[in-house]
């Protein structure tokens, strides 16, 4: 294709308005500035190495981080799980992270009331270490009756562990098993 | 870049837009949607509106198999189409065992099948078919709505691929009305301009491969230079034909559709008509130059709101 | 089988459709025609609840019809071995095995299972294969009536194709060729869902398909680490790395025999419940332990797992007073069974972390009614999701249900906001066992924080709280090593005290207490910070020297700055230098498998490990599963233990024998080989024996909110099962909030065919009604040809299946799927029967 003759040299505006714009439909078909310029967001990004948080395949992930903020999550192309492809759940983790809905704060519903409260963290998380305390005193059985050592509670429960880290469960169990004597700690893999 | 030289020159300015010279050809770069691979995922369209940040579509249940995107839109530019194929040995009413089965026992009884059937000898698919097809702008290589357009807002970019320039689109939407697949659509909900598939040219120009392509867990979607797709394409066709997938066949990829092809072809099971597809698409150029003038007055209209409008300086 | 693959697993499902385009046959049988069945070569519809039928007589098939690899099964599996003189098989107690206690609704004696053994207690052979007691033979009779006809009457599924299943998968097995077989929560969501994978376990040894390339069964789990949350569990009834929580069961003087056990070093077991009674550590080692094989180890793993958690106070009583600290077990403290108790009143708080039982559990009407129970519950999430709504907001339908009165509802309930997954550090480990580590992208937003967070802070303040207590019971608390503060917050984080998920990651590997290589009298003790790193499992000891948190972790992080699963190096046939697969970076397991007797690949093609003669040792593609330099000439001496005891030709290293049980002579509640029974609601008699369903199952008859149609029941005729579809995740707790996905699937809607459509006037698109006894929901009718009435047990049987997304929270809400569900427990492992059971349907809406 002829390369034609660009809008900023035009010597006759109105001989050129017109064969501008007879010319549409033709081959000779102008950029706009944008289009001349136009790059990907993700250019000059820091990429950050993660693991998609939907099933248990493994997809590796590409965070893209600008100014301090997720621009792009996509799928490493050099995974030999994935290489690069992402399922649509994959595809929408963006969404999954950087949601309006997600909750921000703290939020307490105390016992029949019809609303929450918003707290501060400091706050709720010294309240729930004074009702795992209380309710652990008021429930825990060093012995059976017959004389067997049990070390354990069954007024506390736990359930969670499917989508967190290796590092998190490990130490889940380690404080409200080996630590709190709590016995029901039970995950997704249950169900 | 325009130039400031009494009003009609401004005129032309707001008329052809910061319109630069193209940028030097490169190899023409295309899709290759091979349906025979789709699983149906939809993992293009969501990695297309997570790329694009278009907005989600309204939720709205269509009953239509498995597609609730319905089309393509200003805001959905691949779109998943599901289409059930599945035969039934007629059941009789009310429980009886349907013909075929009767007919099997009777054999059996007869000793006339074998206690080993065929044994391996498994089709490609399955009788029952449940196609899908992610469906998405064709790139055509003589595209009516390119042509169609009276701004110059829709080009053919250095790959080769159909591209509308959101800075120069009006919104008259003439292109609407040209495109024989009803690929374009003006976002009549914002912007009032024409979108579509752009086959992600920001990425392109860094050489990263279009969203939905990218994020094909089959490959059903490929992306690469048109001519090495074509030629992948007639491979794909006689391999899937020499595995008895006679009903394999290909859109786009000759020059039949549209003189000239398509540079986003697809390998499909059926006829296209079944996915929506038309055999043989028209192309409206009958109506294009009748449509210019009425174009060319629209666009100098416009083109004087936008001097009085939005003039700089 | 049992799984809806590309579906639920679209990304490994694109492997499945590379290897179909390779020529692989892709072969899915399944109630419900999806988009796994549509990418098939063959589709097969079946009954919901059948599966042992139909893979049963695949196995009745290969024996009768001499379709197994006689060398694989003579040499690598336990075929040949002699069973007890008075074992008893379901051939001869109409579907029961000896040993069954009916008052007590389980086997209470399995000593019948155990093989027939010399006085050195090895179990006697016969490798001809003759012997009416050998594994082989008794696994002709057992299967004998799993029958085509039987396939047909029970699954429904005509016999030819059933036998194209059959044939496909043993002309694709042998030396030259493998086969895999993919299962989901298809097959563990039914009450015998361990027999079921116990069936494809014997077609899989039986064929040769185990430890071999391109052979094995694949467990497609569900979520990212839910493979971890196994291995490292937040599970009731294991420890770590597979060791059992204590437990205390057994009162002092048990009624069953306290002898050496043929495997283990001794065993007591209560009579009732077949738990091993473990007061001391030495009950535990004894009865937990085992003799033989690799878990001949267990007082390695035991001893520096307690002393990674309790530190110092691990040695003292050489281990025994930390073990003590351990709360011990004293009956099922599963999910479900502990949401009995929640109901009861007897649980007063909750803990719940990511997960989202009032819509995601089984029978989730009585679960969000078990929550009203308590006094208070901790959720975290990203989102308000239902389990933390539920007090508000949860809907009032079907007949005997209202609108939820806040006012009535005491628990106390804090919402915590959680980091998601580019907001914080560490490791999930894959289906395939494989760990991968996350860097963090960004900070969480406002007050949310990651779980790691919250568990180590919370620890501090209960240390804390607990501070200077000298009761017993608080020791645990406060023996318990808690030191995981980062040396210096994260550049650029306004989180200055995120604990340093690295550091945890080392205790998880295992480290050294004590130097190594340190002479008598210079015994430094190091701390998880400055400790060397153990390089592996392998240098673990008993005496209190090494501390590991999860022994089959050990070597993912062997040294300082050596995180293997970080590594992203791609390349390589097995791509072994990509995050890091326990055991020891194996893809494979039981790989020794992959070679003949002699050590010789069984072929070149499926070449894969083998013994190389010059080296003296074992190579190949992948890091051996076997002792390194064993000869596969080697044999063991009479009396050996441990690892010693197991010959050069015995690839099944963690089992006492070292061959692959197609007979499991102990272990399994409900009984030695895979039996069919049908589910717990089915529209049907068992066909095969009088003994209807699993007898070993928890059935909770009595209780009212588990209400059970009866067998054949006219109100409940329709089998339902239930599915995901790839638009959503689980209960949607993690997708229902993300416009892009809920544009793509914004409904709960039922499939169901034009025939059972129209016997129910109901129309495409309208709304119906599915009811059972446990609850009433509506979804949309997507009437569709892929879901197709059966001709089981001499009628038709409809079904009609669900997916499971949906809730009243989020931006697309709909009933939600699971209160249709009951709670009958599988009897290993506690899971509920979510995928076969029945209802009924209605057109119209809820009012």
């Amino acid at each position: 294709m002829q390369e034609r003759r660009i809008l900023p040299m035009l010597p006759q505006p109105a001989q050129s308005l017109v064969s501008q714009a007879l010319e549409f439909g033709s081959k000779v078909q102008p950029f706009s500035s944008e289009s001349r310029e136009k790059a990907p967001r993700i250019r000059d990004a820091k990429v950050v190495h993660s693991v998609c948080p939907y099933c248990a395949v493994g997809c590796s992930q590409n965070v893209y981080v600008k100014d301090g903020e997720v621009i792009d999550i996509e799928g490493d192309p050099n995974s030999p799980i994935n290489h690069g492809t992402l399922c649509p759940k994959g595809s929408a983790t963006f969404q999954y992270t950087i949601n309006s809905s997600r909750l921000k704060q703290i939020l307490y519903r105390a016992p029949y009331s019809d609303h929450w409260e918003v707290k501060s963290l400091d706050w709720a998380m010294e309240q729930i270490a004074q009702r795992i305390k209380k309710t652990r005193d008021e429930t825990f059985v060093e012995r059976l009756p017959d004389g067997r050592e049990v070390n354990h509670t069954l007024g506390i429960a736990c359930l969670g562990g499917a989508t967190l880290d290796n590092e998190e469960n490990y130490l889940m169990k380690k404080l409200l098993g080996g630590g709190l004597g709590i016995v029901s700690i039970e995950n997704q893999a249950r169900i | 870049m325009a130039i400031e030289q009494g009003s009609l020159q401004s005129m032309i300015g707001a008329l052809v837009g910061n319109k630069t010279p193209p940028l030097p050809q490169q190899t023409a770069m295309g899709f290759f949607t091979d349906t025979s691979l789709c699983i149906g995922c939809k993992a293009c369209e969501v990695a297309c509106k997570q790329w694009n940040q278009l907005p989600a579509d309204e939720m709205h249940w269509t009953g239509s198999s498995y597609d609730n995107t319905g089309a393509l839109s200003p805001t959905t530019w691949r779109h998943v189409q599901f289409i059930e194929h599945i035969g039934r040995r007629e059941n009789g009413s009310n429980g009886q065992p349907s013909p075929i089965d009767a007919r099997i026992a009777h054999a059996r009884g007869e000793g006339l099948i074998p206690f080993t059937p065929p044994g391996t000898a498994l089709p490609f698919f399955n009788t029952d078919r449940w196609l899908m097809h992610s469906d998405v702008c064709k790139h055509c290589v003589h595209a009516p709505c390119q042509e169609a357009c009276p701004t110059g807002a829709i080009i053919h970019t250095e790959f080769n691929t159909v591209y509308v320039q959101q800075d120069i689109c009006n919104g008259c939407g003439y292109c609407v009305v040209a495109c024989p697949f009803g690929v374009i659509a003006r976002d009549d909900g914002g912007d009032f301009t024409a979108h579509k598939c752009t086959l992600c040219y920001d990425r392109m120009k860094d050489g990263i491969e279009p969203a939905c392509a990218k994020a094909c867990p089959t490959d059903s979607i490929q992306f690469g230079e048109v001519a090495k797709l074509k030629e992948h394409a007639r491979e794909r066709l006689g391999f899937l034909q020499a595995r008895g997938v006679k009903e394999a066949r290909l859109y786009g990829v000759d020059d039949a559709i549209l003189e000239g092809g398509l540079n986003s072809s697809f390998l499909l099971l059926d006829e296209p008509e079944v996915y929506n597809l038309p055999a043989n698409p028209a192309r409206p150029s009958n109506n294009v130059a009748p449509a210019s003038l009425w174009t060319i007055l629209a666009a100098m209209i416009l083109g004087l709101f936008g001097i009085i409008f939005f003039r700089e300086d | 089988m049992g799984s809806n693959m590309a579906e639920a697993h679209p990304i490994a499902f694109a492997s499945v459709v590379k290897a179909k385009e390779q020529g692989a046959k892709v072969m899915h049988v399944d109630p419900h025609y999806s988009r796994t069945s549509a990418l098939a070569n063959l589709y097969v519809p079946t009954r919901a609840g059948g599966d042992i039928v139909f893979l049963g007589a695949i196995i009745r098939h290969i024996l009768e019809n001499n379709g197994y690899f006689h060398d694989y099964v003579v040499n690598y599996t336990n075929a040949a071995t002699l069973v007890r003189e008075d074992f008893k098989d379901t051939e001869e107690l109409d579907g029961l095995f000896s040993g069954y206690e009916a008052d007590a609704e389980t086997y209470t004696d399995q000593s019948t299972w155990d093989y027939e053994r010399d006085k050195d207690g090895r179990p006697l052979s016969d490798p001809t294969l003759q012997n009416p007691r050998c594994v082989f033979q008794i696994m002709r009779r057992h299967f004998a009536r799993y029958t085509p006809e039987m396939v047909e009457e029970v699954c429904g599924v005509p016999r030819e194709q059933w036998l194209q299943v059959a044939q496909t998968l043993i002309e694709n097995s042998g030396r030259e060729r493998t086969s895999a077989i993919c299962y989901a929560v298809g097959w563990t969501q039914q009450s015998k869902g361990v027999q079921i994978i116990r069936s494809a376990a014997i077609i899989q040894l039986l064929l040769g398909n185990i430890g071999r390339t391109g052979g094995g069964i694949m467990a497609l789990r569900g979520h990212a680490s839910i493979q971890g949350s196994t291995d490292i569990p937040t599970l009731y009834d294991l420890l770590s790395g597979y060791l059992p929580q204590p437990s205390a069961l057994l009162t002092a003087v048990p009624h069953a025999e306290q002898s050496p056990g043929a495997t283990t070093w001794s065993q007591t077991r209560d009579a009732k419940t077949n738990i091993l009674s473990q007061q001391t550590l030495q009950d535990y080692i004894n009865s937990s332990g085992q003799k033989l094989g690799w878990w001949s180890n267990t007082p390695a793993y035991m001893r520096s797992f307690l002393h990674a958690w309790y530190g110092d106070a691990a040695n003292e009583e050489d281990g025994n007073c930390s073990y003590r600290l351990i709360p011990k077990i004293t009956g099922d403290h599963s999910h479900l069974v502990t949401s009995y108790q929640m109901l009861d009143g007897k649980v007063k708080g909750y803990l719940l972390i990511g997960q989202n039982p009032a819509a995601g559990s089984s029978n989730s009407r009585m679960q969000r009614k078990a929550l009203e129970q308590l006094d208070w519950m901790v959720v975290r999430d990203l989102y308000e999701v239902e389990s933390a709504a539920f007090w508000y907001k949860q809907p009032g339908y079907g007949p005997d249900s209202s609108p939820v009165d806040s006012s009535k509802i005491k628990t106390e309930i804090f919402l915590m906001p959680a980091a998601a997954t580019t907001e914080k550090e560490g490791t999930f480990t894959n289906t395939q066992r494989m760990l991968q580590w996350r860097d963090k992208a960004v900070d969480p937003p406002g007050d949310a924080r990651s779980d790691l967070w919250f568990v180590y802070h919370l620890g501090k303040r209960l240390q804390e709280l607990y501070a200077g207590s000298k009761q017993w019971r608080d020791q645990g608390l406060l023996s318990l090593t808690w030191d995981y503060a980062s040396e210096k917050p994260e550049e650029g984080s306004r989180i200055v005290d995120e604990p340093d998920a690295l550091l945890v990651l080392k205790e998880i590997n295992g480290y050294y207490v004590h130097p190594p290589d340190a002479k008598e009298g210079e015994k430094k003790t190091y701390t998880l910070r400055d400790a060397p790193h153990v390089p592996g499992y392998a240098v673990l000891k008993d005496d209190g020297s090494t501390a590991c948190g999860s022994w089959i972790y050990s070597g993912v992080y062997p040294a300082p700055g050596k995180n293997l699963a970080a590594s992203r190096n791609p390349e390589g046939r097995t791509f072994l230098g990509w995050g890091y697969s326990w055991p020891a970076n194996r893809r494979i397991l039981y790989n020794r498998a992959s070679a003949d007797p002699e050590g010789k690949p069984w072929s070149e093609r499926k070449k894969y490990v083998w013994w190389d003669e010059t080296e003296k040792k074992w190579t190949g593609y992948d890091v051996p599963d076997f002792m390194l330099n064993r000869p596969p000439s080697f044999r063991p001496k009479p009396g050996a233990v441990g690892m010693d005891a197991h010959s050069g030709t015995d690839p099944f290293i963690m089992k006492p024998d070292g061959k692959g049980w197609l007979f499991a002579p102990k272990g399994l509640k409900d009984g030695p080989l895979p039996t069919h029974y049908e589910p717990a609601e089915s529209p049907m008699h068992n066909a095969l024996y009088r003994q209807q369903s699993n007898p070993a199952a928890k059935y909770f008859r009595k209780r009212p909110d588990n209400v059970l149609a009866a067998v054949g029941d006219e109100q409940y005729p329709i089998v339902i099962t239930t599915y995901r579809l790839t638009e959503h995740h689980v209960s949607g707790q993690m997708t229902r909030w993300l416009p892009w996905l809920n544009s793509l699937q914004p409904s709960l809607f039922a499939e169901i065919s034009p025939e059972l459509a129209g016997e129910r006037h109901i129309r495409h698109g309208e709304w119906l009604i599915i009811n059972t006894p446990r609850g009433e929901i509506e979804a949309r009718a997507m009437v569709t040809r892929r879901m197709r009435p059966l001709r089981v047990g001499g009628r038709v049987v409809h079904q009609i299946g669900l997916p499971f997304h949906w809730g009243f929270q989020g931006k697309s809400k709909g009933s939600i799927t699971n209160d249709l569900a009951h709670m009958v427990l599988e009897p290993n492992v506690s899971i509920e029967e979510a995928k076969a059971f029945t209802c009924n349907i209605r057109p119209g809406r809820l009012p």
